[in-house]
């Protein structure tokens, strides 16, 4: 669905991502994770039109998307929820997942995803007229994912949404990012908790400063010697 | 939020209408002399200035001081058509042609600039004003550092009213639409918003040109109603006094703006008894509010019939206790 093939990104005169390919498959979970300055934000924020790459190639159902911009890849079904959540803090959480909804014109569809996203989130059905910044952390994330759900893409971009979270609510988290790709969501996740990722990943791709080092199925990585090692504290 | 705006139309129709005539009876029947009357002008040109700026800086996030600049391209360009042709009809061409470039400047100014963030752009734009200032010092047909004086005054409490109340509309019409709900997100947070599909580019450059636009018609208004204008009056301080205004009446509440024109002009006007400590006085109220009210006058919030309302009922319960 999302191919990635020899991509390069600069800020400057640093090279943050040097020459990474990555695929996703339609229907899958595919995880990439690694440690912090890795670059795996950037590799995001280039695929969801945020970052102009210096080289390289951006496919979604191969078609070649990279020189596109933001606008064009939510409405050809990529959405992204950025790392931080990044809620609009004034706002009350309906109209969040209102703005969620930008480029959309179909009054029908919206109701309808959003009688979805209260379903997976009761949290934010509660506390619909309530202010964002209001919100707690947990909250504040399923406002993001909720948002990011309304553009109904195809292909859902999650940006570190364990970040700064209790135990039980990541695994409450995870659970929802499982059923969301159980819908036929297809899901492209970034994390630091990398067990977590691996549990629930199809594939995973493991990042060290702006390279793709490893690659393989969940399960696999999960018993790989290296990574247990270096990112799962054993 | 948008309250005051959202009885029907009739209510609106009617109390704008009531205080046009309110007005016009007033100055017909000689209660209100020419001073009063260049207060209200004066009032009346920074309801349309703080309310443009408002939606650029408050509403939209982009903290812009290059208002005075936009304004003066207006003031010239009406005053230069004005003093050729000398007809109402060359007013109105005037306000218009006046408006259209000033918001020509803003709009090819803002393309660059625009990617600039916070303080950065405040800097750009307040060298854009000093650089429209200087132009206009240097221009024959604008008569330097001398200005122009004997412009035709066409401008009448009608036209005050017709233009501040057009702008107000226009801008209060934006914002209630889909794209200033997409601006309120840009000023939010800009990288949400583009990973929602908002181009906030696109966004930016058109509240500038807006804003540039509402401007413009304030400048040609002040150009056609005090008949007389210099490069001076059009400095870096005209652009912090509009700044004033937005912050005191509320970043983000278009009836905060409104409000805060009337007070400002209000306390500058009752301090004219104190000539030589007046502008300390003025200060130190500005302080004394902004310690007390840091928000602003309105917060982001809007005056609304909703609030009346709501204070009636908080008046009738203390007396029914």
């Amino acid at each position: 669905m999302l191919e990635i093939k020899d991509l390069y990104v600069h800020f400057g005169v640093i090279n943050a991502i040097k020459g990474i390919s990555l695929k996703v498959n339609d229907g899958n979970i595919v995880t990439l994770i690694g440690a912090n300055g890795a670059g795996k934000t950037t590799t995001l924020r280039t695929a969801s039109g945020l970052k102009k790459p210096a080289s390289g190639q951006i496919l979604l159902d191969d078609e070649d998307i990279t020189h596109t911009s933001a606008q064009y890849r939510v409405q050809r079904g990529i959405s992204h929820a950025p790392e931080g959540r990044r809620v609009f803090p004034t706002m009350t959480v309906l109209e969040n997942l209102e703005l969620g909804a930008f480029l959309r014109k179909d009054k029908q569809g919206i109701k309808a995803d959003l009688k979805r996203v209260y379903e997976l989130f009761p949290r934010l059905h509660e506390r619909r007229r309530q202010s964002a910044g209001t919100l707690s952390g947990g909250e504040q994330q399923m406002l993001a994912i909720g948002r990011a759900l309304m553009s109904r893409p195809r292909i859902l971009f999650l940006d570190e949404p364990s970040m700064g979270l209790a135990p039980l609510l990541v695994q409450e988290i995870f659970r929802i990012i499982r059923d969301i790709n159980s819908t036929g969501t297809t899901i492209l996740l970034i994390e630091q908790n990398a067990s977590m990722a691996l549990q629930i990943a199809d594939y995973a791709y493991v990042m060290e400063t702006g390279s793709i080092v490893i690659s393989g199925s969940g399960a696999e990585l999960m018993q790989s010697e290296d990574i247990k090692k270096a990112y799962l504290g054993g | 939020m948008a309250g005051f705006f959202k009885k029907s139309w009739a209510v609106k129709l009617v109390s704008l209408a009531s205080v046009f005539i309110l007005v016009q009876l007033l100055i017909s029947a000689g209660f209100i002399d020419s001073y009063i009357q260049a207060t209200i002008a004066t009032i009346c040109i920074n309801i349309i200035l703080a309310v443009s700026l408002n939606l650029i800086t408050g509403f939209t996030g982009q903290f812009s001081l290059g208002h005075a600049g936009f304004m003066s391209i207006g003031a010239y360009v009406c005053a230069i058509i004005t003093l050729r042709i000398g007809t109402t009809g060359s007013f109105i061409l005037g306000v218009f042609a006046g408006a259209i470039a000033a918001a020509l400047v803003g709009f090819l100014v803002g393309l660059p600039t625009l990617r600039l963030k916070g303080d950065y752009l405040a800097i750009a734009t307040l060298g854009l004003s000093e650089i429209i200032r200087i132009i206009f010092t240097n221009l024959k047909i604008t008569n330097g550092a001398a200005g122009l004086s004997y412009i035709p005054r066409f401008v009448n409490w009608f036209w005050i009213f017709i233009f501040t109340v057009g702008t107000v509309l226009l801008i209060v019409n934006y914002i209630k639409s889909s794209h200033g709900r997409a601006c309120i997100a840009i000023r939010e947070d800009e990288i949400a918003s583009e990973a929602m599909g908002i181009n906030s580019t696109r966004y930016k450059v058109t509240v500038f040109t807006i804003g540039a636009f509402c401007a413009g018609i304030a400048g040609a208004l002040y150009a056609s109603y005090f008949y007389d204008i210099a490069p001076k009056t059009f400095g870096f301080l005209k652009s912090i006094d509009v700044l004033v205004i937005v912050v005191f009446g509320g970043l983000g509440s278009i009836s905060g703006s409104i409000l805060a024109a009337i007070v400002l002009a209000l306390i500058s006007t009752f301090l004219q008894s104190f000539s030589e400590i007046r502008m300390i006085l003025y200060a130190l109220m500005l302080i004394i509010i902004m310690i007390f009210r840091p928000q602003g006058l309105m917060g982001s919030k809007e005056l609304s019939l909703s609030l009346f309302k709501k204070a009636g009922k908080l008046f009738s319960k203390k007396e029914r206790v």
